[in-house]
């Protein structure tokens, strides 16, 4: 028993098999791999490798600015409502004679539609007070509901002819041919050549299209320009990877990249060639194991890409967070021991003591261990037999700070404090801990100015 | 100079302002029976305006009371209902290279992949022009608006990673970048830092140094005296326009804040169930 939907998709090559079990695929050769990932597999998979690499490419390009003017979903109902425009395009080259399955027809056709379909969500937004998601939803869900029932007419009434339709809902880049590589190839390069020449005038519209407007930019034109790319990218996709997941293609790329880098020309470097790695490394698996359709490969590939970044990006990515957070609740505990140390005025702290803070502070065991590892390493506390641990002149110096820190917090609490919000996404109660020597000067400062008697320096180094 | 009071003239569309006797070309702006209303309801209703050449001017008035959409239609960015604006006697289109804006701090994202330095270049776009790349000389005007308002030293730094009152301070060199005659600022001293506070009030003087003319979205009315020469009290009309001696007085606050202009707003609730035939709140 096999999945219509497969059958759609490779109908010539799942003959043998007869239950979705038995589908099992050969792994490839070495020589395999290496002739497909450097264009030697045969005429047929070149032209499937080239065309999405040069789709990704493009798609990288052109999401940044759609994810940057927070237009990703708009690109979702966009290629939703393509569609229709294919099915009413082969239905109308068909009445006329025409070739109905003339690729540069039905693509005009699902052009027509999908803007038709951005039209509207701009027309309800306008005149009803629905937000974005509700349009969104209602045009992606009712024009892909028109483009099924047209496509259920046409498999009704001509059926003998249609085949390939549903291609362009799954995508099916295997068919590529050569002037499709080429078209694919103008579009990256049109994609490029519009970033290179409208960055300046893309970002700040993306960024503040008020002050672009007030500043004399036609803000409409540009919003054009940047959709209208989209819309191209879009149509260009719908042959390789079907209109259901070439959003994927417009919005992962960016949002991958945008964890590697807080620069713009960068993010589109970046996000370019994560596009471009996409379709290469998806069309060449896809190509390998065959029963793989290369769209969602594509996609799948891409999205690798995405979680590989999220985790391991040096400044955003998941990890690094989660070691600057960890880092930085060691650092907070350490402080609290040795201010703690500081107020009983004892240079050794004893395991009994110890055990009292970490019940007070709520520290797990293997945290109070990594608290305590992290002071020795960094020369605070050495060990002292039988009493516990003893305070290194730099631990009682930094007893002494984080003790005055603490007293000038207070103080200046009264008053009101201003401190970046990317330094207090912790609580407030922390902001002694990580307050550097320029802003405990500035603290000194005004609480001198408004002639309070700062806490005296015993102890502190200068 | 008279307070300037809110009259009920209408005129017809297209004759010039500055040819009326009410209004000057010498005024950096002239807004003549402006109405704006949002889905249907009036906010502002009718409002007058002759701003004096060369001062700072605060506007004042309740949450609310249509402050910053007064700023923004006189911009053109929120559509007029009805009424006329002109800058130096002329329509925004041709005076629009001699206007600077900052607009509410809140109103981007600024998780955007900029640094301050960009940011500030943009105010810089304009004279640069279509498709041509910033070079190093508008790098170095930006830098020198950068060093004005005290944050040279983030100019490289990631936006995002700027406090609330940083944030304020770059949008300000940005429109100093603009190098204009009139600025518009739509809350730049809402939630900032006493230093940021200190900056903008030092840019402002150096502005009316300058000879330019700044129009302030304001909300703090501790510091209208001290700060600025002339006050606009709004709350869904002008209540009272001029000098800060004149007008700036318990009378006028008490119209603007107290009394809460029942009628005015009943009135806007009317017409706003009236237009969208459904009934509201």
């Amino acid at each position: 028993m096999r999945l219509s939907t497969l059958t759609l998709l490779q109908p010539s090559q799942t003959g043998g098999a007869s239950s979705i079990a038995d589908v099992t695929d050969d792994w490839p050769s070495m020589a395999q791999i290496i002739d497909t990932l450097t264009f030697q597999a045969g005429h047929n998979t070149t032209m499937v490798i080239s065309g999405t690499t040069l789709l990704g490419l493009a798609a990288g390009i052109i999401g940044v600015f759609a994810l940057l003017r927070k237009r990703s979903l708009m690109t979702d109902a966009l290629s939703h409502a393509t569609l229709p425009g294919i099915a009413l395009a082969f239905l109308f080259a068909a009445s006329f004679g025409l070739n109905a399955k003339s690729l540069p027809v039905l693509l005009a056709g699902a052009t027509i539609t999908g803007v038709l379909g951005v039209l509207c969500i701009q027309g309800i937004l306008r005149f009803s007070r629905l937000r974005e998601d509700a349009a969104i939803g209602i045009v992606l869900s009712v024009f892909f509901g028109a483009g099924i029932v047209g496509m259920s007419y046409i498999q009704a009434n001509a059926a003998s002819r249609s085949g390939g339709l549903n291609h362009f809902i799954y995508g099916q880049a295997a068919t590529m041919q050569p002037p499709d590589v080429i078209l694919m190839g103008i579009i990256a390069g049109l994609a490029m050549l519009a970033t290179l020449l409208f960055l300046k005038e893309f970002s700040l519209v993306c960024f503040n299209d008020a002050f672009a407007k007030v500043d004399g930019w036609p803000v409409s034109v540009i919003d054009l320009v940047m959709m209208a790319l989209v819309v191209l990218v879009t149509v260009a996709g719908l042959q390789a990877v079907g209109l259901i997941l070439v959003v994927a293609l417009l919005i992962i790329p960016p949002v991958a990249a945008r964890f590697w880098t807080e620069r713009l020309w960068l993010l589109v470097l970046i996000a370019g060639l994560i596009g471009a790695a996409s379709g290469y490394l998806g069309s060449s698996v896809s190509a390998l194991f065959p029963r793989k359709p290369a769209g969602a490969v594509i996609v799948l590939t891409a999205g690798a890409i995405f979680a590989i970044s999220m985790l391991l990006a040096p400044a955003r990515g998941v990890i690094a967070i989660i070691i600057r957070r960890t880092n930085l609740r060691l650092k907070v505990g350490g402080d609290h021991l040795l201010e703690h140390a500081h107020e009983l005025h004892q240079t050794t702290i004893s395991r009994d003591e110890l055990r009292r803070v970490a019940k007070l502070r709520g520290w797990t065991p293997p945290f109070r261990f990594m608290i305590m590892l992290s002071l020795r390493i960094e020369g605070m506390l050495k060990s002292a037999a039988q009493r516990g641990v003893e305070l290194t002149d730099a631990g009682i110096e930094r007893g002494a700070r984080v003790s005055r820190n603490h007293a000038l917090w207070e103080q200046y609490l009264v008053s009101y404090a201003d401190i970046a919000p990317s330094h207090v996404d912790w609580s407030v109660d922390l902001v002694e801990h990580v307050l550097s020597d320029e802003l405990v000067h500035e603290l000194e400062d005004r609480l001198r100015s408004r002639g309070v008697t700062l806490p005296d320096r015993k102890g502190v180094a200068s | 100079m008279s307070p300037i009071n809110t009259h009920n003239t209408r005129t017809k569309q297209g004759t010039r302002l500055s040819e009326r006797p009410e209004h000057s070309s010498s005024s950096p702006i002239s807004v003549h029976a402006m109405t704006i209303a949002y889905h249907k309801k009036p906010v502002l209703w009718d409002v007058d305006y002759d701003a004096p050449s060369n001062k700072l001017i605060a506007i004042v008035g309740p949450n609310g009371a249509g402050k910053s959409t007064f700023i923004k239609a006189c911009l053109g960015l929120v559509p007029k209902a009805s009424g006329q604006v002109e800058f130096w006697g002329q329509p925004y289109r041709k005076a629009r290279s001699r206007v600077g804006y900052v607009p509410q701090r809140e109103s981007v994202d600024w998780d955007f992949p900029v640094s301050a330095l960009d940011v500030v270049c943009m105010g810089r776009y304009r004279r640069i022009g279509w498709c041509m790349p910033v070079t190093r000389s508008h790098k170095q005007a930006a830098l020198a608006c950068l060093d004005q308002v005290g944050m040279r030293d983030y100019a490289s730094r990631q936006i995002s990673q700027l406090s609330g009152g940083q944030q304020q301070r770059v949008f300000l060199a940005r429109a100093l970048a603009q190098e204009a005659d009139l600025y518009f600022m739509d809350e730049p001293f809402a939630g900032v830092d006493a230093a940021t506070e200190r900056a903008i009030v030092a840019v402002l003087r150096q502005l009316k140094e300058q000879g330019k003319t700044v129009i302030v979205v304001h909300h703090d009315l501790q510091t209208v005296t001290e700060y600025f020469d002339e006050v606009i009290l709004l709350n869904m009309r002008i209540v009272a326009a001029g000098p800060v001696s004149e007008v700036f007085n318990k009378d006028n606050l008490q119209k603007t804040y107290g009394g809460r202009l029942t009628l005015l707003s009943e009135a806007a609730e009317a017409v706003a169930r009236t237009a969208s035939g459904i009934p509201e709140k």
